[in-house]
């Protein structure tokens, strides 16, 4: 197999950590190759190096022999790499086409453009109108329109970063298919994930990334998943478990909600109608933008709804805001953690107030108790393993990972009686997430009903009682999770509505 | 009230010479927000490229080159907020009314010796074989080059937005510099060029008052245009063909109110000052009222970029 392209000794150096240390691999011409790592491993950072946004501090780079070193992104498509990027690089407001044309370097008249686009998309079963508006489509969709981008520019080299991670089952072997078929083509791609067994199906070589420095190759097609899994994280995982506790009473009774966002790219909420039990877990998949962040929205009582349409312990509480409802036990963990979980130049301890206040009681006649403030942050910060110099740190300065387990433990300490909460290990690293997962089984064996919004369908198959799926603002009837296959709810997530009649 | 007095046609005329500052000044900071920079300094800049166009104006004797002044000024003024947002990172919004602050207290130090005087007058640029059509002629084909040269960059602002490809890469810069950024964009450099091209209009639009409009030099001669001009960027949604109708609309009232004091109606005169920005406030609830009235802005507007993002 020849070479296409080569890494010796990559090393970029940030303020305070390096990102990565002496990396070196190559991958072959017409290769799968994975690069494997978890969050903060410098999988990133080693690719931005490769397509031209970051310069490395020392080593080198070859393409086909001969030295590579891009300045910017445009010199690297030049030379034949292209990226389809984990958080989208889309324009929402531009069209399919405009967005194409941003990512070209000579982009043909716009007709001939979007006639270029039918053909690709046709050729490669990847269906696309090129006058759509971006903003309008689904996630799947979005990210035809990254891979048609590339496509389009005929890559020596592909780079995907975490290409599944918002796509259902099905749209996941769309996917495989088109890169099986680019890489038959001659195509090279590095496939950037965490996802083990789309690993193993996938590629052909891996190279493994812990703390910025390479710490394994291996074949994934002969390691077992597991195997990868340690080498990842360099500690044996610990997986959560649960007693398997009864169910009680409901807690939470939403029926016929609807709800229209106030943005315009939001997703309308229809008909949507679920009830959570004492000591359940329910799990809420599907692909984002499908209506998680308005369902979060509608329960924590951001958004108000109709009259009648939420119950909880048998009082509606539909007209109640956000602090009405923490008084009565019903707690929310949005999903944008910088920003609307947490105000982001606040200190841990000022962010800790904005939510506990009411629980914790931690303010008298409308002064902040902040020793008692301060207390209730080591709390949170001590039993879930924030890593942070103190409570005085700002919550900008955490990694995404650690402020994220503070978010999620100033909720869980609060004692809900109902926890709602979106993604909530998103970014986080294995261990951490199990912990978080592990709190949120404690507090549902405690009695408590747990919502846990989530795109990572392992996660909800591992803590869920139930699962049901969200699929353009429409919520799937609740099934019993415990025996549900991949098929099956990748059929809930692509909107099977024939599948809802076989409710628990 | 008696409109008896009032001419439609020279009305008509008018209007589109009172519009003229406010138009240009606004399609100006449309640009400047459609590449994501909301820059309040609008006013500021209008009241420098005023005293710059004027002063130039009576030094030369061409108001050409008083034009060309106007527009160097304003950019010049410009530069600095670029120099605040752009490479010091400080937020926009009280950069903007720095600048303003600024502009102002400049623009009466620059004029301080040249109240009173006359600028050299701008000739009317008839357009052989209109300018003599009934009605038609008079309104639209005997006003000075400005007029014209306003209406073109109406056309010209929105080809470029929507058919070239600098247009497109600034409209992306506006609508998520992350995703610009990681395609290899030069974000800031394209919005140091958008703020120049606002700052640039927002002085053609000042000239034209103490050149053309009013003419002549006093302090505060810009009275407020400039914030006008960023309602009018709202209220026409940011696209170019609305900003000519509420230049025009806005212009309309000015000079019916005008005519109507003229007239001496019988509403007490402030009231009838008021009435455009009355109006213009009327217009903005309307258009916020609308659920999607006020969406269509750029999505980064007002927007710090962090390039290490």
């Amino acid at each position: 197999m020849t070479e296409l392209l080569k890494l010796s000794g990559l090393t970029r150096q940030y303020p305070g950590v390096r990102a990565n240390d002496d990396v070196s691999f190559s991958i072959g011409a017409g290769q799968v190759h994975a690069l494997l790592g978890e969050n903060g491993a410098g999988k990133s950072t080693l690719v931005k190096m490769i397509y031209g946004l970051e310069k490395p501090d020392a080593g080198t780079m070859q393409l086909r022999g001969a030295p590579y070193a891009p300045n910017n992104p445009q010199a690297a498509r030049a030379s034949g790499v292209a990226m389809v990027f984990q958080h989208f690089s889309l324009f929402e407001a531009l069209n399919v086409a405009e967005n194409v044309a941003l990512g070209m370097e000579n982009p043909p008249k716009m007709h001939a453009l979007a006639q270029s686009i039918r053909e690709v998309s046709d050729a490669y079963g990847l269906p696309l109108d090129p006058d759509r508006i971006v903003g309008d489509l689904s996630a799947g969709e979005r990210q035809r329109v990254e891979i048609i981008r590339c496509l389009l520019q005929d890559p020596k080299l592909l780079i995907m970063d975490e290409p599944t991670s918002v796509l259902t089952p099905q749209e996941v072997e769309i996917l495989f298919k088109t890169l099986r078929k680019l890489q038959s083509e001659g195509t090279s791609i590095l496939y950037i994930s965490h996802k083990l067994e789309e690993i193993r199906a996938l590629c052909d070589g891996a190279t493994i990334l812990r703390l910025g420095k390479v710490v394994g190759e291996c074949d994934p097609k002969v390691t077992t998943a597991r195997d990868m899994a340690e080498m990842m994280v360099g500690q044996i995982l610990h997986v959560p478990s649960r007693e398997g506790g009864e169910t009680g009473d409901v807690l939470l009774d939403v029926q016929g909600l609807d709800f229209a966002p106030a943005n315009p790219f939001g997703t309308r909420l229809k008909n949507v109608s679920l009830r959570l039990r004492a000591g359940e877990v329910l799990g809420i998949g599907g692909v984002a933008g499908n209506g998680q962040d308005e369902l979060l929205s509608v329960l924590s009582g951001e958004a108000k709804t109709g009259k009648g349409a939420i119950t909880y312990c048998g009082q509606d509480i539909s007209g109640l805001g956000p602090n009405a409802r923490r008084k009565i036990g019903l707690l929310a963990a949005p999903e944008e953690r910088l920003g609307h979980a947490a105000a982001p130049n606040m200190s841990l301890t000022e962010n800790a107030v904005l939510t506990g206040n009411i629980r914790k009681k931690l303010s008298k006649n409308n002064f902040v108790n902040w020793k008692k403030t301060e207390a209730f942050a080591r709390d949170i910060i001590q039993k879930f393993d924030v890593r942070t110099p103190g409570p005085a740190s700002a919550a900008r300065s955490l990694s995404g990972g650690n402020l994220q387990k503070f978010v999620i433990g100033r909720e869980v300490l609060q004692d809900p009686t109902v926890l709602v909460v979106n993604q909530p290990t998103w970014g986080v690293d294995a261990s951490a997430a199990a912990a978080i997962r592990q709190s949120l089984l404690d507090l549902a064996a405690k009695g408590a009903g747990v919502i846990v919004i989530s795109q990572d369908l392992d996660e909800l198959m591992e803590i869920s009682d139930h699962f049901a799926a969200l699929n353009e603002g429409k919520l799937t009837a609740p099934r019993v999770a415990k025996g549900l296959t991949v098929d099956e709810i990748g059929m809930m997530m692509g909107g099977a509505h024939d599948l809802e009649e076989v409710a628990p | 009230m008696d409109f008896g007095s009032i001419n439609p046609v020279v009305l008509l005329a008018s209007l589109m010479v009172a519009s003229t500052p406010i138009l240009m000044a606004a399609l100006g900071e449309m640009v400047v927000e459609k590449s994501g920079v909301l820059n309040l300094g609008v006013e500021g800049m209008m009241i420098t490229g005023a005293v710059c166009g004027f002063i130039v104006a009576v030094e030369t004797g061409s108001p050409t080159l008083g034009f060309i002044a106007a527009a160097i000024g304003g950019m010049a003024l410009s530069m600095v907020f670029a120099l605040l947002t752009q490479v010091f990172l400080t937020t926009q919004v009280p950069a903007g009314l720095a600048l303003t602050l600024m502009g102002v207290g400049l623009a009466s130090l620059l004029g301080q010796n040249y109240q009173g005087l006359k600028p050299p007058p701008v000739s009317d640029l008839n357009i052989p074989g209109l300018d003599h059509l009934p009605v038609i002629g008079p309104i639209l084909f005997q006003h000075d080059m400005m007029v014209y040269v306003s209406l073109l960059s109406i056309a010209g602002v929105w080809a470029f937005l929507k058919y070239s490809r600098a247009g497109l890469i600034l409209r992306a810069v506006g609508e998520n510099h992350s995703a610009a950024h990681a395609l290899g964009y030069p974000v800031r450099m394209v919005r140091v060029m958008a703020i120049g091209f606002g700052g640039a209009m927002a002085g053609l639009g000042g000239a034209y008052i103490s050149l053309v409009r009013v003419p002549q030099w006093t302090d505060g001669i810009t009275a407020g245009y400039g914030w006008i001009a960023l309602a009018i960027v709202v209220f026409a949604s940011w696209k170019a063909w609305r900003i000519l109708i509420g230049a025009y609309l806005f212009g309309g009232i000015t000079v019916l109110q005008l005519n109507l004091q003229a007239a001496g109606a019988k509403v007490p005169v402030e009231l009838l000052s008021m009435s455009p920005f009355l109006a213009t406030i009327v217009v903005l609830v309307v258009i916020s009222a609308r659920r999607h009235g006020a969406s269509n802005a750029p999505a980064m507007l007002g927007r710090i970029f962090h390039a290490s993002h």
